[in-house]
């Protein structure tokens, strides 16, 4: 069976509506999850606001927008995508150096080895490519529905 | 035969979005029949890779000017405009 999205999430890896004036809030409410379950060490935190101070994340898609932090794998335990909503948007700097992004939905891609996930990391990409998909995500209950929309994705790749 | 080109492709960690762009540089040169061969790294490694490389394709910011051509790939991540990047590498990569 090919690796899904879906493997890598989990429904204690998803914050809906997260209340966030900042990357920095957005990136410690994601590493205080992950790091309770176990998936990463506790320099995982400082790890993302390094790197994104260094290489920024967003991604500038159109009506809903998208983060993708991310750090070194040396403060990964185990690969994982933690998921957070936000209740209103907070502004990251676009990934390729030109201007920033007001973003909705930030997917923390939790990595451990290089060229390896590539399904998953293609059907992510192929997600926040999906506006209809964002506005769903954003317009979520709860986290429970989150799981739903994101863990039901399909897609085929080609 | 035409030497082997060597197209480097860099993000910031050289794990997550170098690996989506790899994979599209890789079928890209494929479906144009181009003689070259791509190497992933991060950004802070493309120096040591420059004397070899004819081209770098990135996602990040690129922190310097390099010796080789450089195309941002961003949108290969966003699915907006993608002809445009095809097009760049493409032309980059001509004799």
């Amino acid at each position: 069976m090919a690796e899904s999205i879906k493997e890598y999430i989990n429904k204690d890896l998803i914050i809906n509506n997260l209340e966030a004036k900042t990357t920095d809030d957005i990136f410690y409410a994601l590493s205080e999850i992950l790091l309770k379950a176990s998936f990463v060490k506790d320099s995982f935190y400082k790890g993302l606001v390094k790197r994104e101070s260094k290489f920024p994340t967003g991604l500038t898609l159109g009506k809903y927008n998208v983060a993708i932090p991310h750090t070194d794998a040396i403060h990964v335990i185990k690969p994982a995508i933690a998921i957070a909503t936000l209740k209103h948007p907070v502004t990251f700097n676009n990934m390729d150096g030109d201007g920033q992004v007001e973003v909705n939905v930030v997917f923390a891609m939790v990595l451990n080895e290089p060229h390896s996930q590539i399904m998953m990391l293609q059907q992510l990409m192929l997600l926040i490519q999906n506006e209809e998909i964002l506005r769903s995500m954003n317009d979520a209950k709860d986290s429970e529905e989150l799981y739903d929309i994101v863990s039901k994705f399909e897609c085929n790749l080609i | 035969m035409n030497k082997q080109k060597v197209i480097l492709v860099a993000c910031g960690t050289g794990i997550a979005t170098s690996t989506v762009v790899c994979k599209k540089v890789e079928d890209l040169i494929k479906a144009n029949n181009i003689n070259a061969r791509v190497i992933q790294c991060k950004i802070s490694e493309v120096p040591g890779y420059e004397d070899e490389a004819d081209l770098l394709v990135t996602t990040t910011i690129a922190p310097r000017a390099y010796k080789i051509p450089v195309v941002k790939a961003i949108n290969y991540l966003t699915n907006i405009n993608t002809q445009k990047v095809d097009q760049a590498i493409i032309d980059a990569l001509k004799d």
